[in-house]
């Protein structure tokens, strides 16, 4: 019923075609604002050192959302995606440290197992709570609050509540080495944000997952499996926690029992900002990623201007809250 | 003579674009007052103005003479107007009477509901109105008729003197359909104004006394019904002169190619047995909850029958999934394009591309252009009215919401085309071209089997027709050999 009145548009653009470019890249040119304001009231933000810094901050909350993003668009959520972070890093790096005590027997072992191996348990912790949510019909918030509850006890039990320190500098790369000057885990985010974009927007899985979030019960009499795309959606999520996870660890140098506490509501946060919908169906991967930058890049500026991250808080919550509130105004108000 | 409600040079625009351009109306008391018009004519702006939804740009609305200014739902009730609207919003967790007296329930002491005194006005009001419904059954215990009654009777307990019924028959049968009738009837001798509103012409020339006519946003002419007949009537609703209103150019053969035998699904259906011809309509006639969509959901999958067999071409077929009866060249268009049928937040394009997508895809990634062809041949085909192919569906009007439905299957080429009640809620100009649709496609050697509750399309497009009643067949009946009067006497 909305349509733009062309008669009373003022300058270069109709109020219509105004309209359909804030809602299209409303978020970019949000983001863009911010770092505009961010490189004129500190100089030092528009460094090179800086901004690689900020994209570093960035990958591991970045590859989390876009996991998220699937999950999301299935009209799903994912809060275990934090402590899946702490035990995948944990179990991986079991495999590949130098240390004789917390390592597993044979430990360091090459460092593509150490991958595989997180890989797996991030994958393993997705499909446990994909088949309850998918299977049983069991609603997603639950199923992966339980799953949220007994990754981080299973993260407990395997380390013996201790971290895993002195992993072997091959798995260390991930986390700190660097292809062109260009940091490894924002290159991972990268190829994650790449794939991911392809999957969405170009194959018929990405349309399969669009379907059922806009619609179960059409895509069902449309003869999609539904059971397996909101199976596939959780074990992607788990699988890039378990990326995640280990990037986190290989950054730090040592995996620790508590690591990722709460990366979920950063993962959700940056989502939501994104523009999709948490009634599934709507919403793009670039607006996810475009979201982590703007978590990112406010963190960073506000750290620069020497604002206590009490605040930084304060303000990443009204965040949230206002695009919810313009995407809100967007589909239904007018 | 002074009238109930008086409407004169009503208009509403959105942007720019004109949605009413000229609304008038005149009702009078005692009436049942038809406002007949396609979808697009104005009709729900019209209403949503009266309810005090939008506010018009200009026009004067005048109750008992009097001139009205409604900024609310609640100001439009105070002055004695009540609209029933299509799509119920009951609490079903509630029972009638607090879904009767939400908002304003009889307080008692310390600030408590008078429990008692609400359910006594509630069965009062009820029984006055001659429904059968207790006060104190809860609301997701009723049927959709007796919802729909419920809001008659919420709408009465506000003492409206001009009620309004928007499609209040698309959900519910055709004996539904007569209960609320008798007590339409009830309220006109009391002397209210009833304006309802229909695209079901049968009903408004057995219910209604007068009608207005809207199209374009602007209304064409009103009129006693007693002075026009149905192809008039529909040429002032279409603005353009309509033959027929079915269209039937096929001729089936005697060859079967959807063989059903004794399909049974406990406590839905029971010994069900029919078979489709090539090249035949096949009409599947009953009331509302009479187990009419359950053999569908049978055939396609989306539910286990306990018994039965399914022959397509004379082999026994097992479906177990909606993919395996697609497999087997079966298509199904859903009885509520909304729930079933769409994804509303995807574009025209995907919808119609939604059921092909393995086709499309032969390597995973999807074959861009072909979607666009496929897209293009469909809205060319149908005469989908959409100003882009990647524009939300969910802009486009009822009827063509509806040919994106059926775009979607014809894209698969099928052989049996099942329809669960095509044309619900489309205006009389899309109805047509969904009627040519489907004999065409008979016509070319398709398989149709079409569930329908209004008598008249059942009559006009079948070639035969099986009449359900409480989960049973009643009986398989050639077009030749019944009428409507035999069609409701045999489903009740």
């Amino acid at each position: 019923m909305s349509v733009g009145n062309n008669k009373n548009a003022k300058g270069w653009l109709g109020s219509e075609q105004r309209r359909l470019l804030i809602q299209e890249y409303g978020i970019f040119f949000a983001f863009l604002i911010l770092v505009a304001v961010l490189s004129v009231s500190n100089e030092f933000f528009l460094t090179a050192g800086n901004i690689s810094n900020v994209l570093l901050q960035t990958s591991i909350n970045g590859v989390l959302a876009i996991g998220m993003t699937f999950v999301i668009l299935t009209r799903g959520i994912d809060l275990s995606v934090g402590s899946v972070v702490a035990l995948a890093g944990l179990v991986s790096a079991s495999f590949v440290t130098t240390s004789a005590t917390a390592g597993i027997s044979g430990a360091p072992y090459p460092v593509v197992v150490g991958l595989g191996i997180g890989l797996l348990v991030g994958v393993a912790c997705g499909a446990v709570s994909g088949v309850i949510v998918s299977r049983f019909s069991v609603p997603a918030f639950v199923a992966t609050l339980g799953m949220l509850s007994a990754a981080r006890g299973l993260t407990l039990i395997y380390g013996g509540g201790r971290p895993v320190p002195a992993l072997t500098p091959a798995f260390r790369w991930i986390g700190t080495g660097d292809v062109l000057g260009i940091p490894a885990p924002v290159v991972i985010l990268a190829v994650v944000f790449a794939v991911s974009w392809w999957i969405l927007n170009r194959t018929r899985f990405g349309r399969y997952i669009y379907a059922v979030g806009g619609n179960p019960h059409a895509a069902r009499t449309s003869g999609i499996n539904i059971t397996r795309i909101q199976f596939v959606v959780y074990v992607v999520s788990g699988g890039l926690a378990g990326l995640a996870g280990m990037l986190l660890s290989a950054r730090t140098g040592s995996a620790l029992p508590q690591a990722g506490i709460a990366y979920e509501l950063d993962a959700i946060a940056a989502v939501v900002i994104g523009g999709t919908s948490l009634s599934g169906g709507v919403g793009r991967v670039t607006g996810t990623l475009i979201g982590a930058l703007i978590i990112g890049v406010m963190n960073n500026g506000l750290d620069l201007m020497g604002i206590q991250s009490y605040y930084q808080q304060v303000l990443k919550g009204a965040l949230i809250v206002g695009a919810v509130m313009l995407d809100q105004k967007r589909n239904y108000g007018a | 003579m002074e009238f109930l409600l008086e409407v004169e040079g009503l208009k509403k625009s959105f942007g720019g674009v004109a949605a009413l351009r000229e609304g008038r109306f005149q009702l009078r008391a005692g009436t049942v007052h038809a406002l007949c018009g396609g979808n697009g004519a104005g009709k729900s702006t019209f209403l949503k103005i009266l309810m005090g939804i939008f506010k018009r740009d200009a026009g004067s609305i005048r109750r008992r003479g009097k001139d009205v200014e409604f900024a609310s739902p609640a100001d439009a009730l105070a002055s004695g107007i009540a609209i029933i609207e299509q799509e119920l919003s009951p609490v079903p967790h509630m029972t009638v009477a607090e879904n009767i007296y939400l908002g304003r329930e009889p307080s008692a002491r310390f600030g408590g509901i008078d429990f008692r005194a609400m359910n006594r006005s509630a069965q009062k009001l009820l029984d006055d109105l001659e429904f059968d419904i207790r006060a104190t059954q809860y609301m997701m215990n009723l049927s959709v008729a007796q919802m729909q009654l419920v809001e008659i009777a919420k709408a009465l307990s506000h003492d409206a003197e001009v009620i309004f019924m928007d499609e209040p028959t698309s959900a519910i049968g055709e004996r539904e359909a007569q209960h609320l009738f008798a007590a339409i009837r009830r309220l006109q001798a009391q002397g209210r104004g009833i304006v309802y509103v229909s695209h079901r012409l049968s009903e408004i020339f057995q219910i209604a006394d007068s009608y207005t006519v809207f199209r374009d946003g602007a209304y064409v002419g009103s009129g006693a019904l007693a002075d026009i007949d149905r192809p008039n009537l529909i040429r002032m609703i279409v603005g353009r002169e309509l033959s027929e209103e079915y269209i039937k150019t096929n001729t089936p053969t005697l060859e079967t190619v959807l063989e059903v035998t004794a399909l049974t699904c406990p406590n839905k259906i029971e010994d069900i047995s029919f078979c489709a011809r090539k090249g035949e309509i096949f009409g599947i006639y009953g009331l509302m909850g009479a187990g009419r969509t359950e053999i569908f959901n049978c055939l396609f999958g989306l539910d286990k029958p306990s018994a039965g067999s399914i022959k397509l071409d004379g082999a026994e077929v097992s479906i177990s999934r909606s993919a395996d009866a697609m497999a087997l060249g079966l298509a199904l268009v859903t009885e509520d394009r909304k729930l079933t049928g769409l994804n509303l937040s995807d574009s025209v394009r995907a919808n119609i591309c939604m059921a092909s997508l393995p086709e499309m895809s032969p390597a995973f990634a999807m074959d861009r252009p072909r979607e666009a062809q496929a897209s293009r041949d469909m809205r060319e085909k149908f005469q989908i009215k959409a100003a882009r192919d990647t524009m939300p569906v969910s802009g486009l009007s009822g009827g063509n919401q509806q040919k994106v439905v059926l775009a979607k299957w014809f894209l698969r080429n099928p052989k049996v085309l099942l329809l669960d009640e095509p044309t619900r809620g489309v205006d009389v100009g899309a109805k047509r071209e969904i009627y040519r649709i489907i004999s065409d496609f008979a016509a070319a050697g398709g398989t149709v089997v079409m569930i329908s509750s209004e008598i008249d399309e059942v009559l006009g497009m079948s070639d035969r027709i099986m009449v359900m009643r409480a989960g049973k067949s009643a009986g398989i009946y050639s077009r030749e050999e019944t009428d409507a009067q035999s069609l409701v006497h045999l489903s009740t």
